[in-house]
């Protein structure tokens, strides 16, 4: 298994200090704006950027967790028990501009899970989705909003996310997976 | 391997026990924190065919079935043709024409799960057939004990009461027995199945005997609609000489717990303080009953059929 590192932790900070502006620029301020983020990854990118437009504009747009585990349009295909936590907010999404976290958007199933989760919590005037990193492979009619970095890839390869408050340190590279478990 | 029915623990090995077992785990992480609307039996109907009078195991299928997204449909012998004579295996033709996906039986007679399943293509469960088995409440009962212990092997539990007219009992004692736990019984002699050694269980002597170092305190209920006169002079005779009370409780291991399958007649096989106690499970074992029978419900559809409906 080899490793390409693309984005070290000082190119992470850039691009995400990049991303926290786009979000104000886009929502044309702060008002109205809430911050969720798919578990786990996710979420720790849109507590990141709440406390990075926190930082930049002295406003911390409220932030939480979605869990899209009972959301998956795989549990019957699969045929498999999620393990999922209930969906609670501290916050309500009625009426707000919505600006769903991810690291890596692939497929965009995950995208459309979320989705159906937030609908469930309330009805928000809009949802905008921010990602890390497009790695491309859409499965689902999804575009994001705003990208940190478009890192075309294959399936063999995948993203390696790495960030300090899990792993520690806060990375980006792509991984080949190595032939012998391509055929498994 | 789980097949197409689940009719009794005496034919279940102990690694299909732990495999329900596992999945209930899940189920129960959802019911907990409210999440209980599975997707994976939509589309599919769940029959409750009930011969005999039930709360807790017919409303915990149905629930069960409703959580996974399953129609349900209830059938009451006393309200269905079977007051018009019609046998077993017929309502078994017609559910099955319907095209029900699982059915839940209970019924008065032993084997009766086990006519039906050789009848049908829907998959059978036995909610309970008369004094022989109650597979999804000695399920339900590990998974409390599991729950409290980490693991069965060399628990000891003590179950009390009328075991001669209790499937959940004999459940109880081939999914045990088979799960590494000891099994002693303790009841009058007059309730007392013979030959129930040979199976696996310990027949105390003694209420001390059975309750002494036990991990489980399991009460039965007396069930007179079963009983024909004269097996022991009366109620509170028996609650006297083999009820348990709060003093009883003390012989037993100091992290016991106590279990019942319910109904509970209070002051009969177990008095009010020991039914209230901090260590009673007897709620507890009702909201497991759901989790297990959705973790069965899950693993018969996914089994039997790899999708396929009854069709």
């Amino acid at each position: 298994m080899s490793e390409h590192v693309i984005l070290d932790a000082a190119a992470i900070a850039r691009m995400l200090t990049r991303l926290s502006h786009e979000v104000v620029e886009k929502n044309k301020g702060t008002d109205g704006l809430c911050l969720l983020g798919i578990r786990r990854r996710g979420e720790i990118v849109a507590e990141r950027i709440r406390a990075l437009i926190g930082r930049f504009y002295e406003c911390f747009p409220p932030c939480g967790g979605i869990d899209i585990g009972m959301y998956r349009d795989d549990l019957v295909s699969g045929f498999f028990v999620p393990d999922a936590r209930i969906n609670k907010l501290d916050f309500s999404v009625d009426g707000k501009n919505v600006v769903l976290c991810d690291d890596v958007l692939h497929t965009g199933r995950s995208v459309r899970a979320a989705i159906e989760a937030i609908m469930d919590l309330g009805r928000p005037a809009k949802i905008m989705l921010l990602v890390l990193c497009d790695r491309g492979g859409k499965e689902m009619p999804v575009c994001p909003d705003f990208v940190g970095k478009n890192i075309p890839t294959s399936r063999q390869e995948f993203i390696d996310v790495r960030l300090c408050e899990i792993e520690g340190e806060d990375s980006l590279g792509i991984v080949t997976a190595p032939e012998t478990t391509q055929k498994i | 391997m789980i097949g197409k029915d689940m009719l009794g623990l005496y034919d279940a090995t102990a690694e299909d026990i732990m495999l329900i077992l596992d999945t209930a785990v899940g189920m129960k992480k959802l019911l907990t924190q409210n999440l209980k609307k599975l997707p994976h039996l939509q589309g599919r109907t769940v029959t409750t065919l009930f011969y005999e009078n039930s709360t807790r195991t017919r409303c915990s299928f149905e629930l069960a079935a409703k959580y996974l997204g399953a129609g349900t449909v209830n059938i009451t012998a006393s309200s269905s043709s079977v007051q018009k004579g019609e046998t077993l295996i017929d309502t078994g033709y017609t559910l099955d024409a319907m095209k029900n996906d699982v059915i839940v039986i209970r019924h008065p007679m032993g084997g009766a799960p086990h006519l039906l399943a050789r009848n049908v293509k829907a998959s059978v469960v036995n909610g309970g057939d008369g004094m022989n088995e109650h597979p999804t409440q000695a399920l339900l009962d590990f998974y409390t004990m599991r729950e409290k212990f980490g693991s069965l092997k060399g628990l000891k539990v003590a179950i009390l009461g009328d075991i001669k007219h209790s499937r959940v009992a004999k459940s109880n004692l081939f999914g045990l027995t088979k799960l590494g736990a000891e099994v002693v019984m303790y009841s009058p002699a007059t309730l007392m199945p013979q030959g129930i050694e040979r199976l696996g269980a310990k027949v105390a002597k003694s209420r001390e005997e059975a309750l002494a170092g036990a991990n489980v305190v399991m009460g039965l209920r007396i069930q007179l609609e079963r009983m024909h006169g004269g097996l022991f002079p009366s109620l509170s005779e028996y609650a006297k000489y083999y009820g348990v009370d709060e003093e009883h409780l003390r012989l037993a291991d100091k992290d016991c717990i106590v279990m019942h399958p319910g109904p509970v007649n209070r002051g009969v096989e177990f008095t009010s303080d020991v039914i209230d106690a901090e260590n009673s499970k007897i709620t507890e074992q009702v909201l497991n009953g759901v989790a297990v029978r959705m973790a069965l419900l899950f693993l018969l559809v996914k089994n039997r059929q790899g999708g396929e409906k009854n069709e």
